[in-house]
């Protein structure tokens, strides 16, 4: 499954390390949200990079303390139809402020990346490789947005008032 | 109207690309029928009985007659010569090939409609009042907030992938006519003790298999936080309404759940974290969406003019007059219903040669707007009353003045089993007998206003519970049968009809309304007593002593 970051095919630096499985010492690692929460400090100690995936039925908030703290979070969408993850996605960003690697993982499809980047994700583990490649062209299929998140996007409404408050400047 | 401008055009047209690409996926099979499903919903297409079904949002009920003129030309170019006006001021398509679906929508991007959100687990169509803006007594325009919360609803990055449907209608009148209460949230404009313009806010209202009228959640929204209050009400409903079971995850189930006061305090939470934020309405961000709608340049008219006083003589040309046109605020001008219920035709339906010919009519009588209700008629907003008889003999021409306005032939009704796959039972069939049982239009005016409602399933599309008389297929051993409620009501006292007794058969259904409004008649106090009120006074009783003693 490619991973896509900052807007191109990249290598997956991240181990997923399974719940039952010895951490390594060092490197990168992707554990579960449980195994994180058993002991949070220990885990947040060691030498490698901490990534946490973060399951969609429950609240950010638990993992909002350690979030300075983590290279990764990781949300998930176990249906292209299930879209709690976005609601989460917006809430680290823009609420908590959490500026690391934020991950939709699951069942991802070109068709959500516009959504899921206006959410503020800036990684993307795509189900199909056909998708990945299309990333940066379908990245582009739309230059118009209406709602105000935190990607930092304009919005027609901010540019509709640019454009009344440059016309008047120049009359 | 709203005019679009650049940045609303680009967009519509850049969803068109995006679901060209989507189709083209689906036609070479990198996309599996399954994967294609959840993209083509989110863009009106639905896979019916017979074809796939394609619905054309129009955003609170106005339209042009460029847009109309469009409509006909798609029915014509790309259907059988005919659309549907549902009850959500949309406009259905029902033998479209899936391969010109984008040459069509791109048709209609240019002038201007979409049909993005028309189904799936979105945010749909913002409906509104079809007298929004020349209804006497309105607090202001509802349209200026739909269209402001059209634009934040359209491909919402945090709510398009709801548990469920989501459905919004505005109404700025004292008298809903938009069903407000029927809807996962419903906004009533009005004004504080301040003076100043904000909303009620219910929510949680709905139909379907577990019908609920929806509940104040806050009697007053200032106008400026409506959006990040609906926001907060979305990011509560999109994080705990359920998913485990498609039955259960309408807004209206949560709320329920939950109870309001919970629901309301979640909301009321999020609400507080939200603070001030980006979503909050500058005045004069309100402004420039209301500075985009512009209004006809009316006369000053006579209240009476004398091609009125004249036309008074034909007693048609009165009934018509009487039935189907409305006060408007301007003096001198007239709010027109054009019934779109035939006697013996589909509820709803029009031609496309019809289509032309309203747009033309609009041209010469109404500023060139039409609207679009959730009873499935169309209106024209802005008629010189002078110009009354006029449009009444060109509506009756084509078909359009049958006086049945709000009367007992004025039916709602869904496609039903003759289109859809959901369907239990036919509706249109049903609709087309009782329109026919009351052809005679001095019974229809004698009986007066009685709204019946009909659904060919659980589903609810021709909102069956809160028609003052519901009928609701069901299947049994495979035969059609009917449940029918009385007393049901979709205004501002909007509630529930209750059941009259066992379902009928399909052959029996006509006869048992006709047994139903022969009770109304009988125990009606004075004839202003509208069929609703009898039975809110005497209940179901005396109907249903009256319905199954022979039965």
């Amino acid at each position: 499954m490619p991973l896509v970051k900052n807007g191109r095919i990249a290598i997956d630096l991240f181990v997923h390390v399974a719940d039952g499985a010895e951490l390594p010492g060092d490197g990168a690692v992707l554990i579960s949200a449980a195994r994180f929460l058993e002991d949070p400090e220990a885990i947040l100690k060691r030498a490698g990079k901490t990534g946490v995936i973060w399951p969609n039925s429950r609240a950010v908030d638990d993992l909002v303390p350690y979030l300075d703290r983590l290279a990764a979070v990781a949300l998930v969408f176990p249906i292209f139809r299930d879209g709690r993850a976005y609601s989460q996605a917006r809430l680290l960003r823009e609420r908590h402020g959490y500026d690391g690697e934020l991950r939709a993982t699951g069942q991802v499809l070109r068709d959500q990346f516009v959504f899921m980047s206006r959410a503020g994700f800036d990684a993307f583990e795509v189900k199909k490789d056909a998708d990945a490649d299309a990333f940066a062209e379908t990245m582009k299929r739309y230059s118009v947005f209406y709602q105000p998140t935190g990607d930092g996007r304009v919005t027609a409404l901010n540019r509709r008032m640019q454009l009344r408050h440059s016309e008047s400047a120049g009359q | 109207m709203y005019a679009y401008d650049e940045l609303d055009r680009t967009l519509i047209n850049e969803r068109v690309s995006e679901f060209r690409d989507q189709v083209k996926r689906r036609l070479s099979g990198e996309l599996t029928e399954d994967e294609f499903k959840m993209l083509r919903l989110q863009n009106g297409v639905y896979l019916q009985l017979h074809a796939y079904m394609f619905r054309v949002a129009i955003p609170y009920g106005t339209l042009s007659s460029k847009q109309l003129r469009r409509l006909a030309h798609i029915a014509r170019r790309y259907d059988r010569g005919y659309g549907h006006f549902t009850t959500r001021q949309n406009i259905q398509f029902n033998w479209i090939k899936l391969a010109e679906l984008p040459d069509a929508l791109a048709e209609l991007a240019e002038v201007g409609i979409h049909a993005m959100q028309t189904s799936g687990n979105n945010m749909r169509n913002v409906t509104s009042d079809q007298w929004a803006g020349v209804a006497p007594g309105e607090v202001e325009d509802p349209r200026i907030w739909s269209e402001i919360l059209r634009q934040h609803t359209t491909l919402h990055p945090e709510f398009s992938f709801l548990p469920r449907k989501f459905k919004i209608a505005i109404t700025a009148s004292e008298h809903d006519r938009a069903a407000i209460k029927i809807h996962d949230i419903g906004l009533r404009l009005h004004k504080n003790a301040d003076g100043e313009t904000g909303f009620e806010v219910l929510v949680g209202g709905g139909l379907g298999r577990t019908p609920f009228i929806a509940k104040t959640i806050k009697p007053f929204v200032a106008g400026r936080d409506i959006l990040s209050y609906v926001e907060a009400i979305l990011r509560v409903y999109n994080q705990y309404g359920r998913r485990d079971n498609i039955y259960k995850a309408r807004i209206k189930i949560l709320v329920h759940e939950l109870g309001i006061e919970k629901f309301a305090r979640e909301v009321d939470e999020e609400w507080r974290q939200m603070g001030h934020s980006a979503l909050t309405l500058d005045h004069s961000v309100i402004e420039e969406v209301r500075s985009r709608f512009s209004y006809p340049a009316y006369e000053k008219l006579p209240h009476m003019p004398d091609e009125l006083k004249q036309a008074a003589h034909d007693p048609l040309f009165e009934r018509w007059r009487k039935n189907s046109v409305a006060p408007h605020k301007v003096q001198g001008y007239s709010i027109v219903t054009l019934s779109l219920k035939p006697v013996g035709g589909p509820p709803g339906d029009a031609t496309a040669d019809q289509m032309d010919a309203i747009a033309d009519l609009a041209d010469k009588y109404s500023f060139g707007e039409i609207r679009v209700g959730h009873e499935q008629n169309l209106a024209l907003p802005h008629v010189a009353k002078r110009d009354l008889p006029q449009l009444w003999k060109a509506l009756d021409r084509l078909g359009l003045a049958t006086p049945n306005v709000n009367l007992v032939t004025d039916i709602i009704a869904c496609p039903g089993l003759d289109y859809c796959s959901l369907a239990n039972a036919r509706s249109i069939p049903i609709a087309q007998e009782l329109t026919r049982r009351f052809a005679n239009h001095d019974t229809a005016d004698m009986i007066g206003r009685l709204h019946i409602n009909i659904s060919g399933c659980i589903n609810a599309c021709g909102h069956h519970h809160v028609g003052h008389i519901g009928i609701l297929g069901v299947e049994k051993n495979g035969e059609e049968f009917y449940q029918i409620t009385i007393g049901g009501r979709a205004d501002e006292n909007a509630q529930m009809g209750a059941l009259i007794g066992p379902a009928v058969p399909y052959a029996e259904v006509a006869d048992v309304i006709e047994d139903i409004v022969e009770a109304y008649l009988a125990l009606r106090d004075r004839p202003e007593e509208l069929f609703v009120d009898t039975v809110k006074r005497l209940g179901v009783e005396p109907f249903k002593e009256r319905v199954y003693a022979t039965r």
